[in-house]
């Protein structure tokens, strides 16, 4: 008898940020990817493009400190290898390799084995950037981020340590679709009377290739449309980047590792989660565009904050440090 | 690869006889290996370690910058021990063990045997490693060393010494069964000729040892105790864990709460029974031993010893691995056991007597000086190898502390081809075989080859430019026959 039922605080801690930080490299290395085909088809928008980016998943103060400007050279630099940026790629890894040690014994060697895999590919790439081209190396990473995943899910029971690091992915991945989702739609705001220009499409497709959103999305709606493709990344509920979908997966996780039905509460993370679900059931885009996309996406990451501000306090608070750990959200 | 311009340089070589042909126990190895093609055995080296970092098997030299990694460095070619020389080995450390865990109990209860004067008192309630705080305690079955690590080497002569005994966190284990997974990958053909008898029960083994100290079998949790992830042999913690389906914790993820050590899950608190612990005395719990250990658990010891959670290894059972304790186990032996030792130590110089430390002091350059306390390879003065400044800097030492230093002659440790660049060097290796002491005692079928690799050192640590081996122990007696290989002295028993 080993009581393989308990599971440490400190192990779900580490696991729920495993899930958080190799999605949040994996979405670093697809924001990055994108951006780089879209220069080629908008020679002359460099500094723009590459600002937005750092705005969507780095640390703007951080970035204006040690590199001032947002040129492609800067933001990949900054985004892929800078260990002092608490986002990026490298660091991600580094944080997620990290926390899989520290918890080595409850994920399976095979989940260990890519991450470390992964570690060192990384590692090994930081001098050698510019011998390889820049696609294939962030495309390396997503299809190793993609593989630990898929690792994950098949190598290690679906038991309540799996269901805290897809918890940790679900709600990374929903922030980082707001994210994109609120910096892009700006960006592209001043042209939205331009509706149908070749030019716009090539833009909001770019945006939906930023969460690899954009073959599903063609055969959801068809033609590209803002209102349409906001309608698509927040509230669809097959799209697996989109926010309600994100959303209700993290609600099914909380739920499985509570033991409560979904639907009901005991504990305030899963009344928080719970209600958040239930409101992007019943909210229609117009209303959200209407009232203001930006201050609608303000609302979703205020409230994804608090749920995981929750989930801390309800589940691992009983361990007395979490130096070991990265900083909740960007 | 060809053996052709091997030498073995008038040292014990453990493949090779004296007039240079194979032993018989090593020559399908050896032909296996001649018989690779050209870059096939250094292919087959890049591959392994490339595994051996990809599967994070790696560890942190303490003096380096943290982030240093390395991956331990191993060597392809595995050490072949016979079965009929394993036997004898076997027998010896079952009879030292056993031994051991008797004298343990007496220390900590009625000094029998310091009463009896086989051992000058002050020598056992001086040495470090001595607890007082375990006195009268009387752990779970009465067993001392759950876990040990018994280092052993070759000399010139061809007997096989005891050169050390690991009893606190003896630690290495995992090399064991992860090189033996690399090699069967390498020399699959190999294991099928020689039947080589497997480790790989080790970790049900153990778990065996550790349940069996449980009040109760039904119920019991049993938990792997780590200092962290920043700790040298954080790999071998996980993956003992890991292979035994224990959970791994931290001092941080335990409390004592009533008396009872509980764990800190996402459920609350839950009773913990059994601790395989991998944390030194000194660290284990802050209110018994050293108050600033940040990585122990406060009140595991009271907890321990009303009987209300086992611990393996039992704190205190340091005592009998102290190096100046060692000098006196073949008398322990004889004393608890009423035989004759099996395995022979090496010939030990206490420094506290005037007579032998006069000797060490006027023959350090001959002579290889350890402090009694320590281990890794640290505090050790290997005398021909030392300059003369080191030597004075010694001295002084044992004059201010005699108890600590104990000295040796120095071995010419046996040696085994090692490949080294794109040949094969004669490289000496120790062994370090794994005891368990449970319900029996069960002694795993190999153990750790440690090889000292750079040319001509004799110091085998990790921590100072060692490796590791694999140790193939036979399964059967090869069929020509092999030169005698029972010691001449308490051989039979």
């Amino acid at each position: 008898m080993n009581g393989s039922n308990a599971l440490l605080s400190r192990v779900a801690d580490s696991l729920y940020w495993i899930g958080r930080y190799i999605e949040r490299a994996e979405n670093v290395a697809r924001f990055i990817g994108v951006n780089l085909h879209l220069m080629l088809d908008l020679p002359g928008e460099d500094a723009e493009q590459w600002a937005a980016l750092v705005h969507a998943s780095g640390d703007r103060v951080v970035f204006r400190e040690h590199y001032g400007e947002a040129t492609q050279s800067n933001v990949v630099r900054f985004l892929t290898f800078d260990l002092d940026n608490p986002n990026s790629i490298a660091r991600c890894v580094q944080g997620a390799r990290e926390n899989a040690r520290s918890v080595r014994d409850t994920i399976s060697s095979e989940m260990w084995e890519q991450i470390n895999t992964m570690y060192w590919f990384i590692d090994s790439s930081r001098n050698s950037l510019g011998g390889e081209p820049l696609f294939e190396f962030f495309h390396r990473v997503r299809m190793a981020c993609h593989l630990f995943q898929g690792v994950a899910d098949v190598t290690m029971s679906h038991n309540e340590a799996w269901n805290f690091l897809r918890l940790g992915r679900k709600l990374e991945r929903a922030d980082k679709t707001t994210r994109i989702l609120d910096v892009k739609y700006f960006l592209l705001l001043p042209s939205l009377s331009e509706v149908g220009t070749p030019l716009e499409d090539i833009q909001w497709a770019a945006v939906l290739k930023s969460v690899s959103g954009f073959e599903m999305y063609r055969k959801r709606f068809g033609r590209m449309g803002p209102n349409r493709i906001v309608e698509f990344l927040l509230m669809d509920r097959d799209f697996p980047r989109a926010v309600h979908y994100c959303i209700h997966c993290a609600d099914e996780c909380l739920h499985a590792i509570t033991g409560n039905p979904q639907g009901s509460f005991l504990w305030a993370s899963e009344q928080k989660l719970g209600m958040l679900s239930s409101e992007l059931d019943y909210t229609r885009v117009e209303s959200i565009l209407g009232a203001g996309l930006h201050e609608f996406l303000d609302g979703l990451q205020d409230k994804m904050n608090k749920i995981d501000t929750a989930i801390l306090q309800e589940f691992f608070a009983a361990r007395q440090d979490s130096a070991a750990v990265g900083s909740a959200g960007l | 690869m060809r053996f052709s311009s091997y030498r073995t340089e008038g040292f014990y070589d453990e493949m090779f006889q004296e007039d240079g042909s194979p032993r018989p126990h090593a020559k399908l190895l050896l032909e296996s290996v001649e018989s690779l093609s050209d870059g096939g055995l250094l292919r087959r080296k890049v591959a392994a370690e490339r595994l051996l970092l990809q599967m994070g098997i790696t560890f942190n030299v303490y003096a380096d910058s943290a982030g240093a990694e390395r991956i331990f460095p191993f060597d392809l070619l595995p050490r072949i021990v016979a079965a009929e020389e394993w036997g004898w080995i076997e027998r010896g450390l079952k009879q030292r063990i056993h031994a051991l865990n008797a004298f343990i109990d007496d220390i900590y209860h009625e000094q029998k045997i310091l009463k009896d004067g086989i051992i000058p008192a002050e020598v056992i309630l001086s040495a470090a490693s001595y607890r007082p705080q375990c006195q009268g305690l009387d752990p779970p079955r009465g067993i001392w060393c759950h876990i040990a690590g018994i280092d052993l080497v070759r000399h010139a002569d061809g007997q096989i010494y005891v050169l050390e005994d690991n009893l606190r966190v003896p630690s290495g284990v995992s090399y064991v069964l992860e090189n033996r997974e690399v090699l069967k990958r390498t020399f699959p053909q190999v294991f099928e000729g020689l039947s080589v008898r497997p480790v790989t029960d080790y970790p049900s083994r153990l778990l065996e040892t550790l349940e069996y100290l449980a009040q109760s079998s039904s119920n019991a949790r049993t938990v792997v105790l780590t200092p962290g992830a920043y700790n040298s042999a954080y790999f071998e913690h996980s993956f003992l864990a890991q292979q035994m389906g224990l959970q791994l914790v931290e001092g941080r993820d335990l409390v004592v709460n009533r008396d009872a050590v509980y764990m800190r899950t996402t459920k609350g608190l839950q009773r913990v029974d059994v601790i395989y612990r991998r944390i030194d005395d000194d660290f284990l719990d802050p209110q018994a031993f050293r108050a600033d250990s940040m990585l122990g658990v406060p009140g595991l010891m009271e907890a321990y010893r009303n009987g209300n959670v086992a611990l393996a290894n039992a704190p205190g059972n340091g005592v009998a691995d102290d190096k100046v304790v060692y000098a006196y186990v073949p008398e322990i032996i004889r004393y608890y056991e009423g035989e004759d030792p099996i395995l022979p130590n090496v010939p030990t110089y206490m420094c506290w007597k005037d007579t032998d430390r006069a000797y060490v002091l006027s023959n350090l350059e001959k002579l290889v000086v350890k402090a009694a306390n320590e281990s890794g390879g640290y505090g050790m003065l290997v005398g021909p190898a030392s300059t003369r400044e080191e030597r004075r800097e010694f001295a002084g030492r044992i004059e201010r502390n005699p108890r600590n230093y104990i000295a040796q002659p120095t071995l010419a440790l046996s040696r085994v081809p090692t490949i080294i660049d794109e040949g094969f060097e004669g490289r000496h290796v120790d062994l370090r075989p794994y005891v368990l002491y449970g319900r029996d005692i069960y002694v795993l079928p190999g153990g750790l080859t440690r090889v000292a690799l750079r040319k001509g050192s004799l110091v085998v640590n990790s921590s100072q430019g060692g490796g590791s081996k694999d140790t193939w122990v036979l399964a059967k007696p090869i069929a020509e026959p092999v030169a005698a290989m029972e010691p001449a002295v308490g051989g039979q028993q």
